[in-house]
C-alpha cells in the first residue's frame, strides 16, 4: 500500500513537472502570460510530492517490507535500524529517487523564496529546472522503478554490502547529492538568464547563495567520503583517484570556479559569458558523475547498476541536457554583451587566473577519468591512477595556490604589486624557512615538499586580508573567504605531511610481542572473538605507547565477517594525537616457523593527517559564513525597501 | 616589480579567451601525453609472458590463483603464488594483508610491475568481493576463461 502511494506520488510529480515546463515556457510569450501565476505553486507541490515518494521508500525500508523488490534485494531484517534507513539510498533506484527528491525540493524552494530577479527570468529558470527533473523522473519511472513488487515474497532479504554498513554512509551520499543537485539550480539560472538575456550583477547575486549552498554540501560530502574511505577500506590512503571520487571532485572544481567568477560578476559586472558557461559546466559535471557511477561501467563499491539499458538512458539524458545547454549557450553567448574591463594585475585578474587553473585541473581529471572508457572502446584495458593525476594536477594547482596567496590582497580593477609587496614579505620568509627545514629533514619527494612550503606561506597570507580592518565590522563574506583559504592551507599541510612523513610497518607477531612504528610501540595483547548484530569478528587488543615513556592506550582493530551477504571487512582502529594518527589494521593468521601462530598487523603512523579533513571542514565553514553574510545582507535590503515603501505610503506620496 | 600597464586592448574579452584556450589546450595535450605514459594496462598471464612490459611501468595482471601454489614466506607477511589463465603461468610476490576472498582457485587482479626474473611484484591485490561487486576485468575473464581455467586447474 505504502509502496503504491510512493509510486503514485512519483507519477504525479512527473506530471506536475510537465505542467511546470509547459506553463513556464508559455508564460514567457505574450499570449500565455496568464499562466505565470501557476508556475511557482506547481514547483512547490512537485517538490513535496517527490518528498512524499521518498518518505514512502524510507518507510518500506524501515519496516523491511520484503514484498518490495528493492528492499528484498538490498536489506535484511537483522540490520540495525539506521542502516535499514540508510540502505534506502545505498542502491541504484533509491539513490536516483533521492536525486529527484533533492532536485524537486530545491526547485520548490527557489520558487518559494527567490524574488530578486525579473519574473520572466524566474519563469525560464523554473521551466529549465522542470525540464531537467523530467528526464530523471522518466528514468526513474520507466527504467528503474524503486517501488516494484516481488511475488512470491521472499523469507529474507539479501542484505547490504557490509562496506556500506557504516555511519559515514548514512550521511555521505545525501550530502553529496544535495551538492550535486543543488548545482542544477545554477544550471537552471544560467538557462533562464540565457533565454531572457538578463546577465548582470543582479543575476550573479541571485545565483550566488544557491551555488554557495551546493558547494558547501559538496565540500562536506567529499571530506566525509574521503574520511570514510580512509578508515573503512583499511588501505591507509585517503584519496584513491577512484572514478567515483573524481566524479564528486569534478563538480566541486567547477563549482569553486563558478563561485569565484560569480563574485566578479556580482561586484564588477565582468566575466558574464564565462559565468554562464561555468553554471552549465558545473551541473554537467554532476550529471557526468551520475552517469559514471550509475551506469555500471565503472568498477567500484559505488557502481550499483550493471544494466546497460540504464547506462544508455542516462547517456541520452546527458546528451540532451548538456548538448542542449551548450547549443543555447553557443546561440546566445554572442548577444551577452562584454562586461567591464580590468587590468591584468587586479582582483579580477587573479580570479580569472584561478578560474583558468581550476578549469585546467577539471580537464585533467575529466580526461583521466574518461580515458579508460575510451581505451576500452578501442580494445585496451587500462586504468589511470596517481602517477598521472598527482603530477598533472599539481602542475596547475601549484600556480593557483601561489596566486591564492596574493589575489585577495589586490584591489578591484587595477592594482600594482608594489603596493602589496610589503605584505608578502613574511609569507615569503616563511616559505624560505619551510624550505630550509624540509631540506634539513631530507628525503621528501618534490610534490609533498612543494605542498609543505606552500601551505606554510599560504596559512599566513590567507589571514592578511583582515589586517588593518576593524574585525567587528569586517563583513561576514570576507571572514568566510579568509576561513576557507586558511582551510586550503590546513588541508594542504595535512596532505603533504601525510605523503612526506608517513611510516608504515607490516609485521606478523605473536601475542605478547611488540612492534615499533615511528615513535610508537605496539604490543599485541590478546586476540578474541566478538559478535555484533549481523557479524562476528576477531578483535585484536593492542596496547600502544607513544615514545618510551608515554601513556599506554588500548586500540581494538577487528576483522569482521558479515553473514548477509557473506563478506569480510577490516575495521581499522585509529588513535588521534594532536600531531597525527596511529592507524592499525588486523590481518589474518600466519603460521610461524615453529608452528606457533602469528597475527598479521599493518600499522601506520601518519603525522598531521587529520588536518586534511579539518581543512575540508574549515573550507565548508568559510562557505557557511559567506552564505550567512550574503543572505543576511539580502534580507536587510528587503526589510529596508519595505520600510521605505511603507513611509512613502504613510506620507501619502 | 614594475606596475603592469592596464590592458588597453579593445578586445579584452578576446585576449582573455585566447589565454584561456591556450592554457586549456595545453592542459589537454599534456594530459594526453601523460596518459599514454602513465596509464596502467591490464594483462592476462599469456599476454604478459608474450610481451612483458617495461620493469618500471605499472600494470595490472588478472587471472586465477593456481591451486597449491600459495606459499607464505618466513616473515609471515610476504606471500608467493602463481597466477595463470590456462595458457601461461606467472609467479607473483606480494607483501601485505591479503583480501579475505583471496584463495587458491579463485580470480585475482594484481596491481604492480614486472620484477627481475619474470616475477610479478604486486603492490595491491583485488579479489572478488562478492557476487555484486566484481572487478570488471574479472567479470569478463570469468565469462571467457574462468570455466576453462577452473576445469584445467582442478
Amino acid at each position: 500500500m505504502i509502496a503504491e502511494l510512493g509510486r503514485a506520488a512519483l507519477w504525479l510529480a512527473a506530471a506536475l513537472a510537465i505542467l511546470q515546463l509547459v506553463a513556464g515556457a508559455l508564460a514567457l510569450t505574450a499570449k500565455g502570460s496568464a499562466l505565470a501565476g501557476a508556475v511557482r505553486p506547481v514547483a512547490v507541490v512537485q517538490g513535496l510530492l517527490a518528498l512524499t515518494a521518498f518518505g514512502c521508500l524510507l518507510y518500506v525500508f524501515a519496516v523491511t517490507d520484503l514484498s518490495v523488490k528493492l528492499v528484498a534485494m538490498n536489506s535484511h531484517s537483522m540490520k540495525p535500524l539506521v542502516f535499514k534507513v540508510a540502505g534506502a539510498w545505498g542502491n541504484h533506484e533509491g539513490s536516483m529517487l533521492l536525486w529527484v527528491t533533492v532536485m524537486g525540493m530545491a526547485g520548490g524552494f527557489v520558487a518559494l523564496v527567490e524574488r530578486r530577479l525579473p519574473e520572466p527570468t524566474m519563469l525560464a529558470t523554473l521551466a529549465g529546472q522542470a525540464f531537467v527533473s523530467l528526464g530523471f523522473y522518466a528514468f526513474l519511472l520507466l527504467a528503474s522503478n524503486p517501488f516494484e513488487r516481488l511475488s512470491p515474497v521472499p523469507a529474507e532479504g539479501n542484505g547490504l554490502n557490509p562496506l556500506l554498513q557504516d555511519l559515514g554512509l548514512a550521511f555521505h551520499p545525501p550530502t553529496l547529492y544535495l551538492g550535486y543537485v543543488g548545482l542544477s539550480i545554477a544550471f537552471s539560472f544560467a538557462i533562464g538568464a540565457l533565454v531572457t538575456r538578463e546577465v548582470g550583477p543582479a543575476f550573479a547575486r541571485a545565483m550566488r547563495p544557491w551555488v554557495l549552498g551546493a558547494w558547501i554540501f559538496l565540500t562536506l560530502g567529499i571530506t566525509a567520503g574521503s574520511y570514510w574511505a580512509y578508515y573503512e577500506l583499511g588501505w591507509g590512503g585517503w584519496w584513491f583517484w577512484d572514478p567515483v571520487e573524481n566524479a564528486s571532485l569534478m563538480p566541486w572544481l567547477a563549482a569553486t570556479a563558478l563561485l569565484h567568477s560569480a563574485s566578479v560578476l556580482a561586484a564588477r559586472n565582468a566575466l558574464r559569458a564565462w559565468t554562464i558557461m561555468l553554471g552549465v559546466v558545473a551541473f554537467s559535471m554532476s550529471m557526468i558523475g551520475t552517469f559514471l557511477v550509475r551506469s555500471g561501467i565503472l568498477t567500484s563499491v559505488h557502481a550499483f547498476a550493471v544494466d546497460p539499458q540504464r547506462g544508455s538512458f542516462i547517456l541520452v539524458l546527458l546528451a540532451i541536457y548538456i548538448g542542449g545547454a551548450l547549443l543555447l549557450f553557443g546561440l546566445r553567448a554572442a548577444t551577452v554583451t562584454e562586461g567591464e574591463r580590468f587590468a591584468l594585475v587586479s582582483r579580477e585578474g587573479a580570479l580569472v587566473f584561478n578560474n583558468v587553473m581550476l578549469t585546467a585541473i577539471l580537464g585533467i581529471v575529466l580526461f583521466g577519468t574518461l580515458y579508460p572508457l575510451v581505451a576500452e572502446a578501442m580494445g585496451a584495458k587500462v586504468s589511470v591512477g596517481p602517477p598521472y593525476f598527482n603530477p598533472m594536477g599539481a602542475l596547475f594547482a601549484v600556480p593557483m595556490l601561489v596566486v591564492l596567496a596574493i589575489g585577495p590582497l589586490l584591489r578591484w580593477r587595477q592594482d600594482s604589486f608594489g603596493r602589496i609587496g610589503r605584505n608578502l614579505v613574511i609569507p615569503a620568509m616563511l616559505a624560505v624557512a619551510a624550505t630550509v627545514v624540509a631540506f634539513a629533514i631530507g628525503g621528501i619527494a618534490l610534490l609533498p615538499f612543494l605542498g609543505l612550503v606552500l601551505a606554510v606561506a599560504l596559512a599566513w597570507a590567507s589571514v592578511l586580508p583582515l589586517r588593518g580592518r576593524n574585525l567587528r565590522r569586517t563583513p561576514l563574506p570576507t571572514w568566510g573567504m579568509v576561513v576557507a583559504h586558511f582551510g586550503v592551507a590546513v588541508s594542504l599541510f595535512g596532505m603533504s605531511s601525510e605523503s612526506a612523513f608517513s611510516v608504515e610497518k607490516l609485521v606478523a607477531i605473536r601475542v605478547g610481542e611488540v612492534a615499533e612504528v615511528g615513535p610508537w610501540g605496539v604490543k599485541l595483547d590478546t586476540i578474541e572473538p566478538v559478535a555484533g548484530p549481523n557479524w562476528t569478528a576477531l578483535e585484536g587488543r593492542l596496547l600502544v605507547r607513544y615514545g618510551p615513556d608515554g601513556k599506554v592506550t588500548r586500540l581494538l582493530p577487528q576483522s569482521r565477517s558479515f553473514w548477509a551477504p557473506p563478506q569480510q571487512t577490516s575495521e581499522s582502529a585509529l588513535l588521534t594525537r594532536w600531531n597525527g594518527q596511529l592507524y592499525a589494521v588486523l590481518g589474518g593468521e600466519a603460521p610461524g616457523p615453529d608452528g606457533q601462530d602469528r597475527w598479521q598487523l599493518r600499522l601506520w603512523w601518519k603525522p598531521f593527517v587529520p588536518l586534511i579533513w579539518a581543512g575540508g571542514i574549515l573550507i565548508a565553514l568559510g562557505g557557511v559564513l559567506a552564505l550567512i553574510g550574503r543572505v543576511a545582507a539580502d534580507l536587510k535590503r528587503i526589510v529596508a525597501r519595505g520600510k521605505i515603501a511603507y513611509r512613502r505610503e504613510r506620507q501619502g506620496r | 616589480m614594475a606596475p603592469a600597464a592596464p590592458l588597453k586592448a579593445k578586445h579584452q574579452r578576446l585576449v582573455l579567451l585566447a589565454i584561456a584556450l591556450v592554457v586549456l589546450i595545453g592542459a589537454a595535450l599534456l594530459a594526453a601525453w601523460a596518459l599514454r605514459n602513465q596509464a596502467s594496462y591490464f594483462y592476462v598471464p599469456s599476454e604478459i609472458v608474450a610481451h612483458p612490459p617495461a620493469a618500471d611501468r605499472g600494470v595490472r595482471l588478472g587471472g586465477m590463483v593456481e591451486r597449491g601454489s600459495l606459499k607464505t614466506a618466513a616473515d609471515g607477511v610476504t606471500i608467493d603464488f602463481v597466477v595463470q589463465d590456462g595458457k601461461a603461468r606467472v609467479p607473483v610476490t606480494f607483501k601485505g594483508i591479503v583480501p579475505s576472498l583471496f584463495v587458491e582457485g579463485s580470480g585475482v587482479v594484481a596491481e604492480g610491475h614486472m620484477g627481475p626474473g619474470g616475477t610479478f611484484v604486486a603492490d595491491n591485490l583485488l579479489a572478488k568481493h562478492d557476487e555484486n561487486y566484481v572487478p570488471r576485468e574479472m567479470q569478463d575473464m570469468t565469462r571467457d576463461q574462468a570455466k576453462q581455467v577452473v576445469a584445467e586447474t582442478q
